[in-house]
Order: C-alpha cells, then sequence, then structure tokens
C-alpha cells in the first residue's frame, strides 16, 4: 500500500528542479475549478500554498486551530529569512546557500531538496517584498542584510526582530485575499483529527469544530499538512501552547512514514525555567551572541554562592569567570552553531557551574557595553532587553542576562519525497511539518525559508501534478460509507478520553511526558536513558488512558479535551522520538549520544552506518514500528566532520 | 463622491468640517465681542467700537449671506453628533466592563465630547434668547437707537452695548459664561485637531503640533468669552 | 530570580459565561501562593489546574505563542485591555505587577463586533472580514521583479514597519468607548499605502475596508486615542490620519 520512493528527477543537482517543472503534467484552467485541495494549518507553508492553490483557480479548504489564520506560530520568528540573492556582492550563491544548508544539517538532509530550496530562495525574497513586506532597508531604498550563525556571508533579510510576523502577515494577506474570492474557504478554531484514506489515497480529513464539538468529514482530492512541528512533546519550549503534533501523528497511524522523529533543535539563547508553574519558555535571539559574551564562573564555590544568593555575577572578577565558548571553539567563538552551543551550557551546568536554579550560565553585554557604549548597545537589542526584563524583573544592562538551551525546532517530520508526498498518495506534507532540508540541525533564518519554499514554490508544482491524474475522480459524499465511519472513529475516540474520567489533569501527564523527555531524549542521549525513556513512556501511556481527567463536555468548547487529545498523540510520538534516538548509533547535529564523541567532547557522526534517513512504518497499537532506511547520497557535498575550533 | 456620507469616514467629515466652521464663527464672534474691552482702551465713549462692530454684522450682504450657512451647519453638527454618538452606543455594545476603563493619557475632553455638546447648547439656549432673540426679532427698550463712529462716520444704529453691558451684570449670567466659556474650551480643545485628524491633515509629527495649537486655540476662546463677561461684571457696574 | 518576593495571594473576579446566547455573570475564586515572577496566563494556568482538581470546569481564555506576537490574548484585566503594564500582551504581563491580596476583575473584550463565544473568548472574526475585503496586495505568487527593483526610502519602510507590526489582538477596540476598529484598519491601509507596491490600488483598498469595517458594526472613530494607549505594539493614531485621508482621496475621485 505504501510506496518509498524518494522520486528524486534526474540530472545534475542544479538541474532536477527544471527537469522536473519541465516535464511534470498539469491541470487545464477548466478542470482545476473541479478539483479539491485541503490544507490544514496556515502558517508560511500552509497559508502560502493554500494562497497560491487559490490564486491558481483550485478550490480550496484551509484549516486553523486557532481564531483566524494570522496567528499561526511562524509569526513567532524573529531573526529573518535567508536568499542567495548575493545583494552584499560577498561571494553568496545558490551553490554555496545549498552547501552551508547541508553541512550544517550535518550531513543528513536530501541534496536535491536542499538545493531546490536554495534555487527559490530568492523568489520567496521577491515574492514577499510585492505583497508588501516591509523588510529592513538601507537609506539607498534597497534591502539590508544581516548575517546568521554557520554562514560567512551576509544572506539574511529581516524586518527589525518581527521577521517571522511580516512574512506570515504576508502570506495571511494573499490567504485573505483568496478568501474574499471565494476560492478559498477557511476554518478557523478547527482542528484536524484524522485523515481519510480510501483506496490507498488520501481523499480528506475529519475535524472537531472547537466550538461546537462537532465532527466532520471533509473531501479533497488532496491534502496538504503543514501543521508545523512537535517539539512540545518536552512540554516546554518555544512553541506556541497550542502547537502539537497531531495532524502528522494521525497521518503516521494512517500509513505515512514519520522520518527521523529524533532530530531536535535545541536553541541555547533562551530564558531559564524559573518554577513549576512554568507554561513555556521565551526565546532570546541568536542575534545577542553577536555582542554578548558567554560565561558560567570558574570557580564551583563561586556558583554555589550566586545560587545562594550570597554572591552577584557583577562580583566575580574577569579571571574567575570561565568564557567556556572562547575557550573551547576559539575560531568561532560566541557564534558557534546553536547545536554546539547548547551542549556547552549543558555541559558546564551539569559539571557544577551553573548558576540561578544550576540550569543557567550568563549571556554578558558588559563588555559590549564597555566598548560600543550603552546607547549603541540600545539601539541594537533594545527591544530584546526590554522583554528580558518584563520576564525576570532584571535589568540586563546592569546584571548579565541569564540563558539556558530550550526545545526550539523539529527537524523529523513526516517522511516526504522530492514532491513533498507522504507515503499515503494524495497526502502532502510542508514546512516544519515534513522532515526534508535540515537534515539533523537547521540554521538560522532557514525555518522561514523552507515554509514559503515549500507552500508559495514546490506545492503548487507537485500537487498538480498528482492532481492531473485525479481528474477523473469525482467529488466524494462526505456522508458516505468511508467518512462516515472514519467521523465515527474520531467520536469514539474522543468517547474514549471523555469517559476515563480519571484523577489527573491533561497538563500533569504534559509535564511528566516532558520531563523524561528532556532527561533522556533531550540534548544529551544514551542507550540506557533511552531503554529507560521508552519504559516510562509505557507506563505514562497507561497510566493516561486510565487517569486523565476530562471537566466538561464534548459538545462544547473544551480546552480541556483539546490538550488531552494532543498529550495522547504526544506520548507516543515521545516514545517513537526515543526508539528513533536509540537507533541512530552516533551524534548528528541534535541528536548527541554521549557514547558517540570525539576525545575533545565533539559530537561523532559514523557516515558509514547511519547516512540514512530513518522512516518509521506504524504497525499497529502497541507493535514496534519498522524502520525504512533512505539512503543518502552525497553527490555535490563532500562529507566533512564539522569543526568550529 | 455622492455616497461619500454614507461611510463612517463619510460622516466624521461632516462633523470636522460644520465644526471648523463653527470655529471660525467663534473667532468672528469673539473679535467683536473684544470690542467691548477696547473702548477703554482707545478712550472712545463707553460702547462706541461694540456697536459699530455689532453694526457692520448686521449691515456686512456676506454676514447675512454666511448666517443661514451658520446655522445650517451648527444644525447638522448636532444632528450628526447625535447620529454618531447612537452608532457609537450601539457598537460598544450592551455589556459594560464591570473594571470600568482606566486607560490613562487620554484626554479627559476627547470622551466627554457629547456631554460637552449638550452643555454648550443649553448655554446657547439662554444666550440666544438674551440677545439674538431681541436684536433680530422682538427687539428691546434697551436696544433704542443710539449714534456711534463707524469707520470714522457717525451713524445711527442699535446700542447693542446697553442690551449686554445691562446683562453682563446679572452674577447667574456671569457663572453661565463662565461656565459656557470653559465647556466651549475642552470642546475645542479636542474638536480642533481631531476634526484635522479626520480630514486626515495630521502625520507622526504634525499630530502633537496640532494637539498643542488646538489647545492653545480652545483656550484663547474659551477664555476670552469668560474673560470679556467677567470684566463687564467687575468694572463696568451700571452708571 | 527573586526568592525575596513571596507567594501572591489574590481574589479573582472573573466573568464566566457558558456560551454565545447564555447569560453570563462574574465568579469569585482564590488563590493563594502565587509567584510573583509568573506571567498573568500561568496564574490562570495555576487557577484552571485548581479548578479541575475541584470537578469545576476551568476558564476559557484565548492564548497561544505566550510571547506577545501571535495577538491571540486577549483579556481586559483591571480595568485595561492587557492590564496594567505598557506595550504589552496579556500573556506578557507578570504578576509582580499585582499586590498581595489584591482583587482582580477579568473580563472579556467587549464590543459589539466581538461577540463573546464562552467564558473569557470572543470572535474575532470581523478582523478578518476586514483583511479579506482589501488588506493585501493583488499579487499572485511567482513572476515577480527583482526585490531590489524598486528602491523604496528607508524612512517610508520604517514607517511601513511600524504600521505593519499590528498584531490584530484587538484590544484597540476593546477599549474604545466607541467600540471604533479604525487603528486596526488604518495600520493595514497605511503600511500598504507607505509602499508603492501597495499604493497602485491604495484606493480601492481604503474604500472597501473601511466599508467592510462598518458593515460588519464597528463604531466611528472620535480622534480619543485610547487605542494607541492600550496597543501591545505602540501603533500611532497617526496612521489613522492617513487612513481618513487615503479614503477621502479616493472618494473625492469617485
Amino acid at each position: 500500500m505504501t510506496t518509498f520512493n524518494s522520486k528524486i528527477p534526474e540530472g545534475v543537482v542544479a538541474e532536477k528542479w527544471d527537469n522536473y517543472k519541465n516535464h511534470q503534467k498539469l491541470v487545464n484552467p477548466a478542470n482545476k475549478r473541479k478539483l479539491d485541495i485541503i490544507v490544514v494549518g496556515s502558517g508560511l507553508a500552509g497559508g502560502a500554498a493554500a494562497a497560491s492553490f487559490g490564486e491558481l483557480g483550485f478550490n480550496v479548504k484551509c484549516f486553523a486551530y486557532q481564531d483566524s489564520p494570522r496567528r499561526a506560530h511562524s509569526i513567532a520568528a524573529q531573526g529573518g529569512i535567508n536568499a542567495a540573492k548575493n545583494y552584499t556582492n560577498d561571494g553568496d550563491s545558490i551553490y554555496r546557500l545549498f552547501y552551508d544548508t547541508v553541512k550544517g544539517g550535518d550531513y543528513r538532509a536530501r541534496e536535491s531538496n536542499v538545493y531546490r530550496l536554495a534555487q527559490v530562495s530568492n523568489s520567496i525574497i521577491d515574492q514577499c517584498v510585492a505583497q508588501g513586506v516591509p523588510f529592513a532597508r538601507d537609506y539607498g531604498g534597497l534591502l539590508d542584510n544581516r548575517s546568521f550563525g554557520g554562514a560567512q556571508v551576509s544572506r539574511t533579510f529581516y524586518a527589525k526582530g518581527q521577521t517571522g510576523q511580516q512574512l506570515l502577515l504576508g502570506a495571511y494577506s494573499a490567504l485573505s485575499r483568496q478568501i474574499g474570492k471565494g476560492t478559498v474557504k477557511m476554518y478557523n478554531r478547527t482542528e484536524m483529527m484524522d485523515v481519510v484514506v480510501i483506496d490507498g489515497k488520501c481523499r480528506g480529513i475529519v475535524t472537531r469544530n472547537m466550538v461546537t464539538g462537532e465532527i466532520d468529514a471533509h473531501f479533497g482530492h488532496a491534502v496538504v499538512l503543514a501543521t508545523g512541528g512537535y517539539g512540545n512533546v518536552f512540554f516546554l519550549s518555544t512553541n506556541a501552547m497550542g502547537s502539537n503534533g497531531s495532524a502528522a501523528w494521525k497521518a503516521y497511524k494512517r500509513g505515512a512514514y514519520f522520518a527521523n522523529p529524533c532530530y531536535v533543535q535545541i536553541h541555547p539563547t533562551c530564558i531559564p525555567v524559573h518554577g513549576e508553574f512554568q507554561s513555556k519558555l521565551t526565546l532570546m535571539s541568536e542575534s545577542l551572541r553577536n555582542d554578548g559574551r558567554v560565561w558560567a564562573p570558574k570557580r564551583k564555590e563561586d556558583a554555589e554562592a550566586i545560587r545562594a544568593g550570597k554572591l552577584k555575577p557583577q562580583d566575580i572578577p574577569d579571571e574567575q569567570r570561565d568564557f567556556y565558548l572562547e575557550r573551547r571553539y576559539p575560531a568561532f567563538g560566541n557564534l558557534v552553531p546553536r547545536d554546539v552551543a547548547s551542549r556547552a551550557a549543558k555541559e558546564r551546568c551539569d559539571a557544577g557551574f551553573g548558576v540561578e536554579s544550576g540550569e543557567a550560565v550568563y549571556l554578558d553585554f558588559k563588555y559590549a557595553i564597555d566598548r560600543l557604549g550603552r546607547n549603541v548597545v540600545e539601539a541594537r537589542y533594545g527591544n530584546l532587553f526590554q522583554m528580558y526584563e518584563k520576564i525576570t524583573d532584571q535589568n540586563p544592562y546592569e546584571t548579565p542576562m541569564m540563558i539556558y538551551p530550550a526545545i526550539h525546532y523539529t527537524m523529523g517530520g513526516l517522511w516526504v519525497d522530492y514532491e513533498l508526498q507522504t507515503t499515503i498518495p494524495g497526502l502532502f506534507a510542508a514546512g516544519e511539518a515534513n522532515f526534508s532540508d535540515h537534515g539533523a540541525n537547521r540554521l538560522g533564518a532557514s525555518a522561514l525559508m523552507q515554509g514559503l519554499a515549500d507552500g508559495y514554490f514546490v506545492l503548487p508544482y507537485t500537487v498538480q501534478n498528482y492532481l492531473a491524474d485525479e481528474l477523473h475522480t469525482p467529488r466524494m459524499d462526505e456522508k458516505s460509507e468511508p467518512f462516515e465511519k472514519a467521523v465515527a472513529e474520531v467520536k469514539n475516540h474522543i468517547n474514549k478520553l471523555m469517559s476515563i474520567k480519571g484523577s489527573q489533569s491533561a497538563d500533569t501527564f504534559h509535564k511528566k511526558l516532558g520531563k523524561v523527555m528532556w532527561e533522556h531524549v533531550g540534548m544529551a542521549r544514551n542507550k540506557e536513558g533511552l531503554q529507560k525513556a521508552i519504559n516510562e513512556l509505557t507506563q505514562i501511556k497507561e497510566e493516561f488512558w486510565k487517569d486523565v481527567k476530562i471537566p466538561g463536555s464534548a459538545d462544547d468548547l473544551n480546552p480541556e479535551l483539546e490538550k488531552a487529545n494532543r498529550v495522547a498523540d504526544f506520548i507516543e510520538l515521545g516514545e517513537l522520538m526515543a526508539r528513533d534516538a536509540l537507533a541512530r548509533e552516533e551524534s548528528c547535529g541534535g541528536h548527541f549520544r554521549t557514547e558517540h564523541r570525539t576525545e575533545e567532547g565533539e559530537a561523532l557522526r559514523h557516515d558509514d552506518d547511519f547516512a540514512y534517513v530513518g522512516a518509521w512504518e506504524y504497525a499497529g497499537e502497541n507493535q514496534d514500528p519498522n524502520m525504512h532506511k533512505e539512503d543518502l547520497k552525497f553527490e555535490f557535498c563532500k562529507l566533512n566532520q564539522r569543526n568550529y575550533k | 463622491m455622492a455616497n461619500v456620507f454614507s461611510y463612517s469616514i463619510g460622516r466624521k467629515l461632516l462633523m470636522s468640517l460644520s465644526g471648523l466652521f463653527l470655529i471660525m464663527f467663534l473667532f468672528v464672534h469673539l473679535t467683536v465681542n473684544s470690542f467691548l474691552l477696547l473702548d477703554p482702551v482707545f478712550g472712545t465713549q463707553e460702547g462706541d467700537m461694540f456697536n459699530a462692530g455689532v453694526h457692520f454684522m448686521t449691515m456686512n450682504p456676506l454676514i447675512k449671506i454666511i448666517e443661514p450657512i451658520l446655522f445650517g451647519g451648527f444644525i447638522l453638527h448636532v444632528l450628526y453628533s447625535i447620529v454618531l454618538t447612537i452608532q457609537n452606543m450601539r457598537a460598544r455594545g450592551s455589556a459594560v466592563y464591570a473594571s470600568g476603563n482606566k486607560t490613562s493619557d487620554v484626554e479627559w475632553s476627547s470622551k466627554n465630547m457629547f456631554v460637552l455638546g449638550i452643555a454648550l447648547g443649553a448655554f446657547l439656549v439662554i444666550h440666544l434668547i438674551q440677545f439674538w432673540i431681541k436684536m433680530k426679532f422682538t427687539g428691546d427698550p434697551l436696544l433704542a437707537d443710539t449714534t456711534f463712529s463707524y469707520f470714522g462716520v457717525q451713524t445711527t444704529g442699535h446700542n447693542a452695548y446697553a442690551l449686554v453691558h445691562e446683562a453682563f451684570q446679572i452674577p447667574w449670567v456671569i457663572v453661565a459664561y463662565v461656565v459656557g466659556g470653559i465647556a466651549l474650551a475642552f470642546h475645542i480643545s479636542h474638536g480642533f485637531w481631531s476634526a484635522l485628524h479626520t480630514v486626515g491633515f495630521s502625520n507622526n509629527i504634525w499630530l502633537y503640533r496640532l494637539q498643542t495649537l488646538s489647545t492653545v486655540l480652545a483656550w484663547i476662546i474659551g477664555l476670552g468669552f469668560c474673560t470679556i463677561a467677567l470684566v463687564q461684571y467687575a468694572f463696568y457696574p451700571l452708571s | 530570580m527573586s526568592e525575596q518576593h513571596k507567594g501572591l495571594n489574590l481574589t479573582l473576579k472573573v466573568w464566566r459565561q457558558k456560551g454565545p446566547k447564555e447569560k453570563g455573570h462574574f465568579e469569585t475564586y482564590s488563590l493563594q501562593n502565587i509567584s510573583p515572577d509568573s506571567s498573568f496566563l500561568e496564574m490562570m494556568d495555576v487557577l484552571n489546574e485548581q479548578l479541575v482538581t475541584e470537578d469545576k470546569e476551568p476558564i476559557a481564555f484565548d492564548h497561544d505563542c505566550r510571547e506577545g506576537i501571535c495577538g491571540m490574548c486577549s483579556l481586559y484585566i483591571n480595568g485595561r485591555a492587557h492590564g496594567p503594564d505598557e506595550d504589552i500582551t496579556t500573556c506578557q504581563l507578570h504578576m509582580r505587577k499585582f499586590k498581595d491580596g489584591e482583587t482582580i476583575t477579568v473580563e472579556p473584550w467587549r464590543s459589539a463586533g466581538f461577540p463573546v463565544i464562552k467564558d473569557l473568548i470572543v470572535d474575532r472574526g470581523a478582523f478578518d472580514k476586514i483583511m479579506a475585503a482589501g488588506g493585501f496586495v493583488s499579487v499572485n505568487t511567482g513572476g515577480i521583479p527583482d526585490a531590489n527593483a524598486i528602491p523604496i526610502s528607508k524612512d517610508k519602510a520604517d514607517e511601513a514597519m511600524d504600521a505593519a507590526s499590528c498584531i490584530g489582538c484587538g484590544a484597540c477596540v476593546a477599549t474604545c468607548k466607541n467600540g471604533s476598529a479604525m487603528l486596526f484598519v488604518s495600520a493595514k491601509v497605511s503600511q500598504l499605502a507607505l509602499l508603492p507596491q501597495g499604493k497602485i490600488e491604495a484606493a480601492r483598498r481604503a474604500k472597501a475596508m473601511v466599508a467592510k469595517m462598518d458593515e460588519v458594526g464597528f463604531g466611528n472613530c472620535t480622534n480619543t486615542g485610547a487605542c494607541e494607549v492600550e496597543c501591545p505594539k505602540g501603533i500611532s493614531i497617526a496612521n489613522i490620519a492617513r487612513l481618513n485621508r487615503e479614503f477621502l482621496k479616493a472618494k473625492i475621485q469617485d
């Protein structure tokens, strides 16, 4: 029933996408109206795709769990979006962006997809400017660029510290235009509960209206999942409260493979956890590491005194400060990639040099203020400092910022081929929801690029190629037997949840899950811990299905039911992540196995055995899933050990 | 263009234009009133300049044309204030915030334009009964013809001064004029810049300039009217 | 971060309403030992957890990103949209802004344009309708000239960015005594009118968005400026003047 062919077009890497487009099948304008496309999610990937499909003339239904498509979590991205425009004349090119992305991903991404991403990156900037996205400009009126981690060129376009917001609002405005025209029908406050697979092809979805509790079926000739990542498995992350992995998980359970679930990006500069009540973590932009110096106390007794509140960080003299990033990585210093910086912070804290709760290090602007003056620092980072002060009540101009790594992004996701099609024909996955472009680690400012590339410039072609063969599939009755059956299954699932009537809230389970995941499937993993995690997760799952407590009714707006439904999936997804991490006996990118490191403690890849994508196939309730390997061939990038020393 | 007034901004445009027009009229009115203070300054006969000013206003053909327009503008301003207020109450909805509204830094007058308008309306009734109706329609013994210098020519006309002079000796009238003047100042301090804002004449920089100008202008007009009444009461008792 | 702070004991008066057509009422809850370092919504989480334990239905409220950018959170707290702090959304409000023993009143956005769905959740779909009427530049995906083909002055681009930072939370409407959505509409119209890309259809856009704004039942702006004070992104009412200008300019040409 499932196929496992990555369908990479022939030719050298630079010509693959053109070859594809030149030979793909098209649908004529009159026929487009007869074809329905469902898009789940309204972020950069989903919003852009839905708008583009609408413009082409397809009949589109778009779904979002928020009250408006403009709220998708793409909006929270701060830094910027990469493109190979080479406006700065500093030697950038499509090839270089491609190469940096493959290398940054620790050689675990599919070359052909990444090359296409780099190719369309330039069109994204053009498109966004045409939509009225107010990118930063120089006095000459042309677009400005800044540099980001993992690159030696300045290729990042930005709009203040709100690039994600502006790009999303651009996509949202394009989507709004189509909604106004009637080509896209928007379903807000509607959550996808399942995908409908008929005769091996995806034919629609089942949704729950989050206001009325109604369960409905929707038919589509093709379905696109653009539902984001699953970072909230860890409970605490920089993701939005509602971000969830359920749509992808339901697809997995219906036969779509789930690829590289263990690849999780941990962002080094987040505000540390400060209490049991904490609901989410706040990111401090990567740009801060341009001028801030990261340190921990050199002496354990100093760290202890700070933790006990007897010593202030300002009072520790420079010679007693350990600038551990500068010490370990003199070449890149404070600007090492995210995974490296995160692990180094954890190493210090684990060794007993952490401050505050023991899980925090300092990001100090004293030196920048001495060097540049307070005004310059304020002009560069004023809004971030203000944000930090609002949250922590500490003034970062006077006392160093405290930071600690936090879960930020998931590189893994639904396995897709070159066309972004999952192993279920007719079911596509885009943006963070798929696994395709970032390998084992994502570079800064590349998530926005990928979401928009998929939505604006890839799916409109590849979905059309699929739909060209669906012209003769008539619209199906949503009341017909297969849809009714799917609806009944969802209703059963909800009834089952509602009827548990246990004693612990969904959040309680979510926190338990998060603890296990952070401890054993977090920044540093090992065989023993992962096995332990799998056992603990099995217990949590069992307990959940016996003891979760959901007040209220299923026929009403019920946030507790929504949470419970998502947590149920997160628990299973967490287990798959642990399995994947266990199977990958190497360290690469965001996946760090303590058994596999160099003598200096750096990540050690094993390219001979693990240069593959691990795609997991669901085998049934309480059955071990099967892993399929898609071998990664590096024809155009030479495999190298990353070195930032 | 024709249906511009069926849009919210169009309706507000009517409020703005009529308001600006009324402010212009007030300036003229204040100028004539200020003549009450000028006689002593120039050493002319009591009420000479004021009577001449009133004569000018009643005889000038231009004023005759503008008068009905002014009246129309006033009616428009009142009617649309009612329409807009009702619409706004409807848009606000029936539910009221139990915790009230504690937003700071909001002009008091901007939130109370309608109330201020009602106060001004009440004042206007008194004002019109006292002067305008008498001068225009019913007449009054005090208005008996007198002579004054009109552009250097001795002319005979109504003794408007006598009417005003007497009225400004009554304490409650003075109180009404002071209250009316202050209400007017508050009304205009928001009204002027707001009107310009509504016709689109404002931006980041001019917004604050206009707000300042608006305040200055408003208090010149408002305090001008009260001061004249107070000076009359305090320094020029009936002989 | 601050061991010196001790927990707050609070009384909460929260608006509860079963559904859009039901009658709502205030319910009073007491909360003990709330960390001053927790955010307002984390305090609400604690309260909800407490309600779940007591077999009561938790309070429904909108929230998502919890970092002040998605625009989903929407509470009217002690007489102010987004509560007693400047330039923040409710999710960025922290409990250290409250005193021990304080009574906090929490209400939904109130405006005819934002009907209550449940408890503290309101329907802001009217904003989406206004956007669908004209809040865009009519370009399709692809076939676009190079991004640097049209230079845009930095001042204009920055001004457009300031207007574009609107998060569509609806605090402007919630706090406006007239229930007017002019700040929201003017921010979008301004952003696009300031840029050459959007200028081409500026007239059409201004008319369409104002017409839709009137149609969905928002009030008439009286330039009170409360919206600007409560706007978490500090969007200036100078944008409203620009909207007026754009609209009147467009209508004069009709």
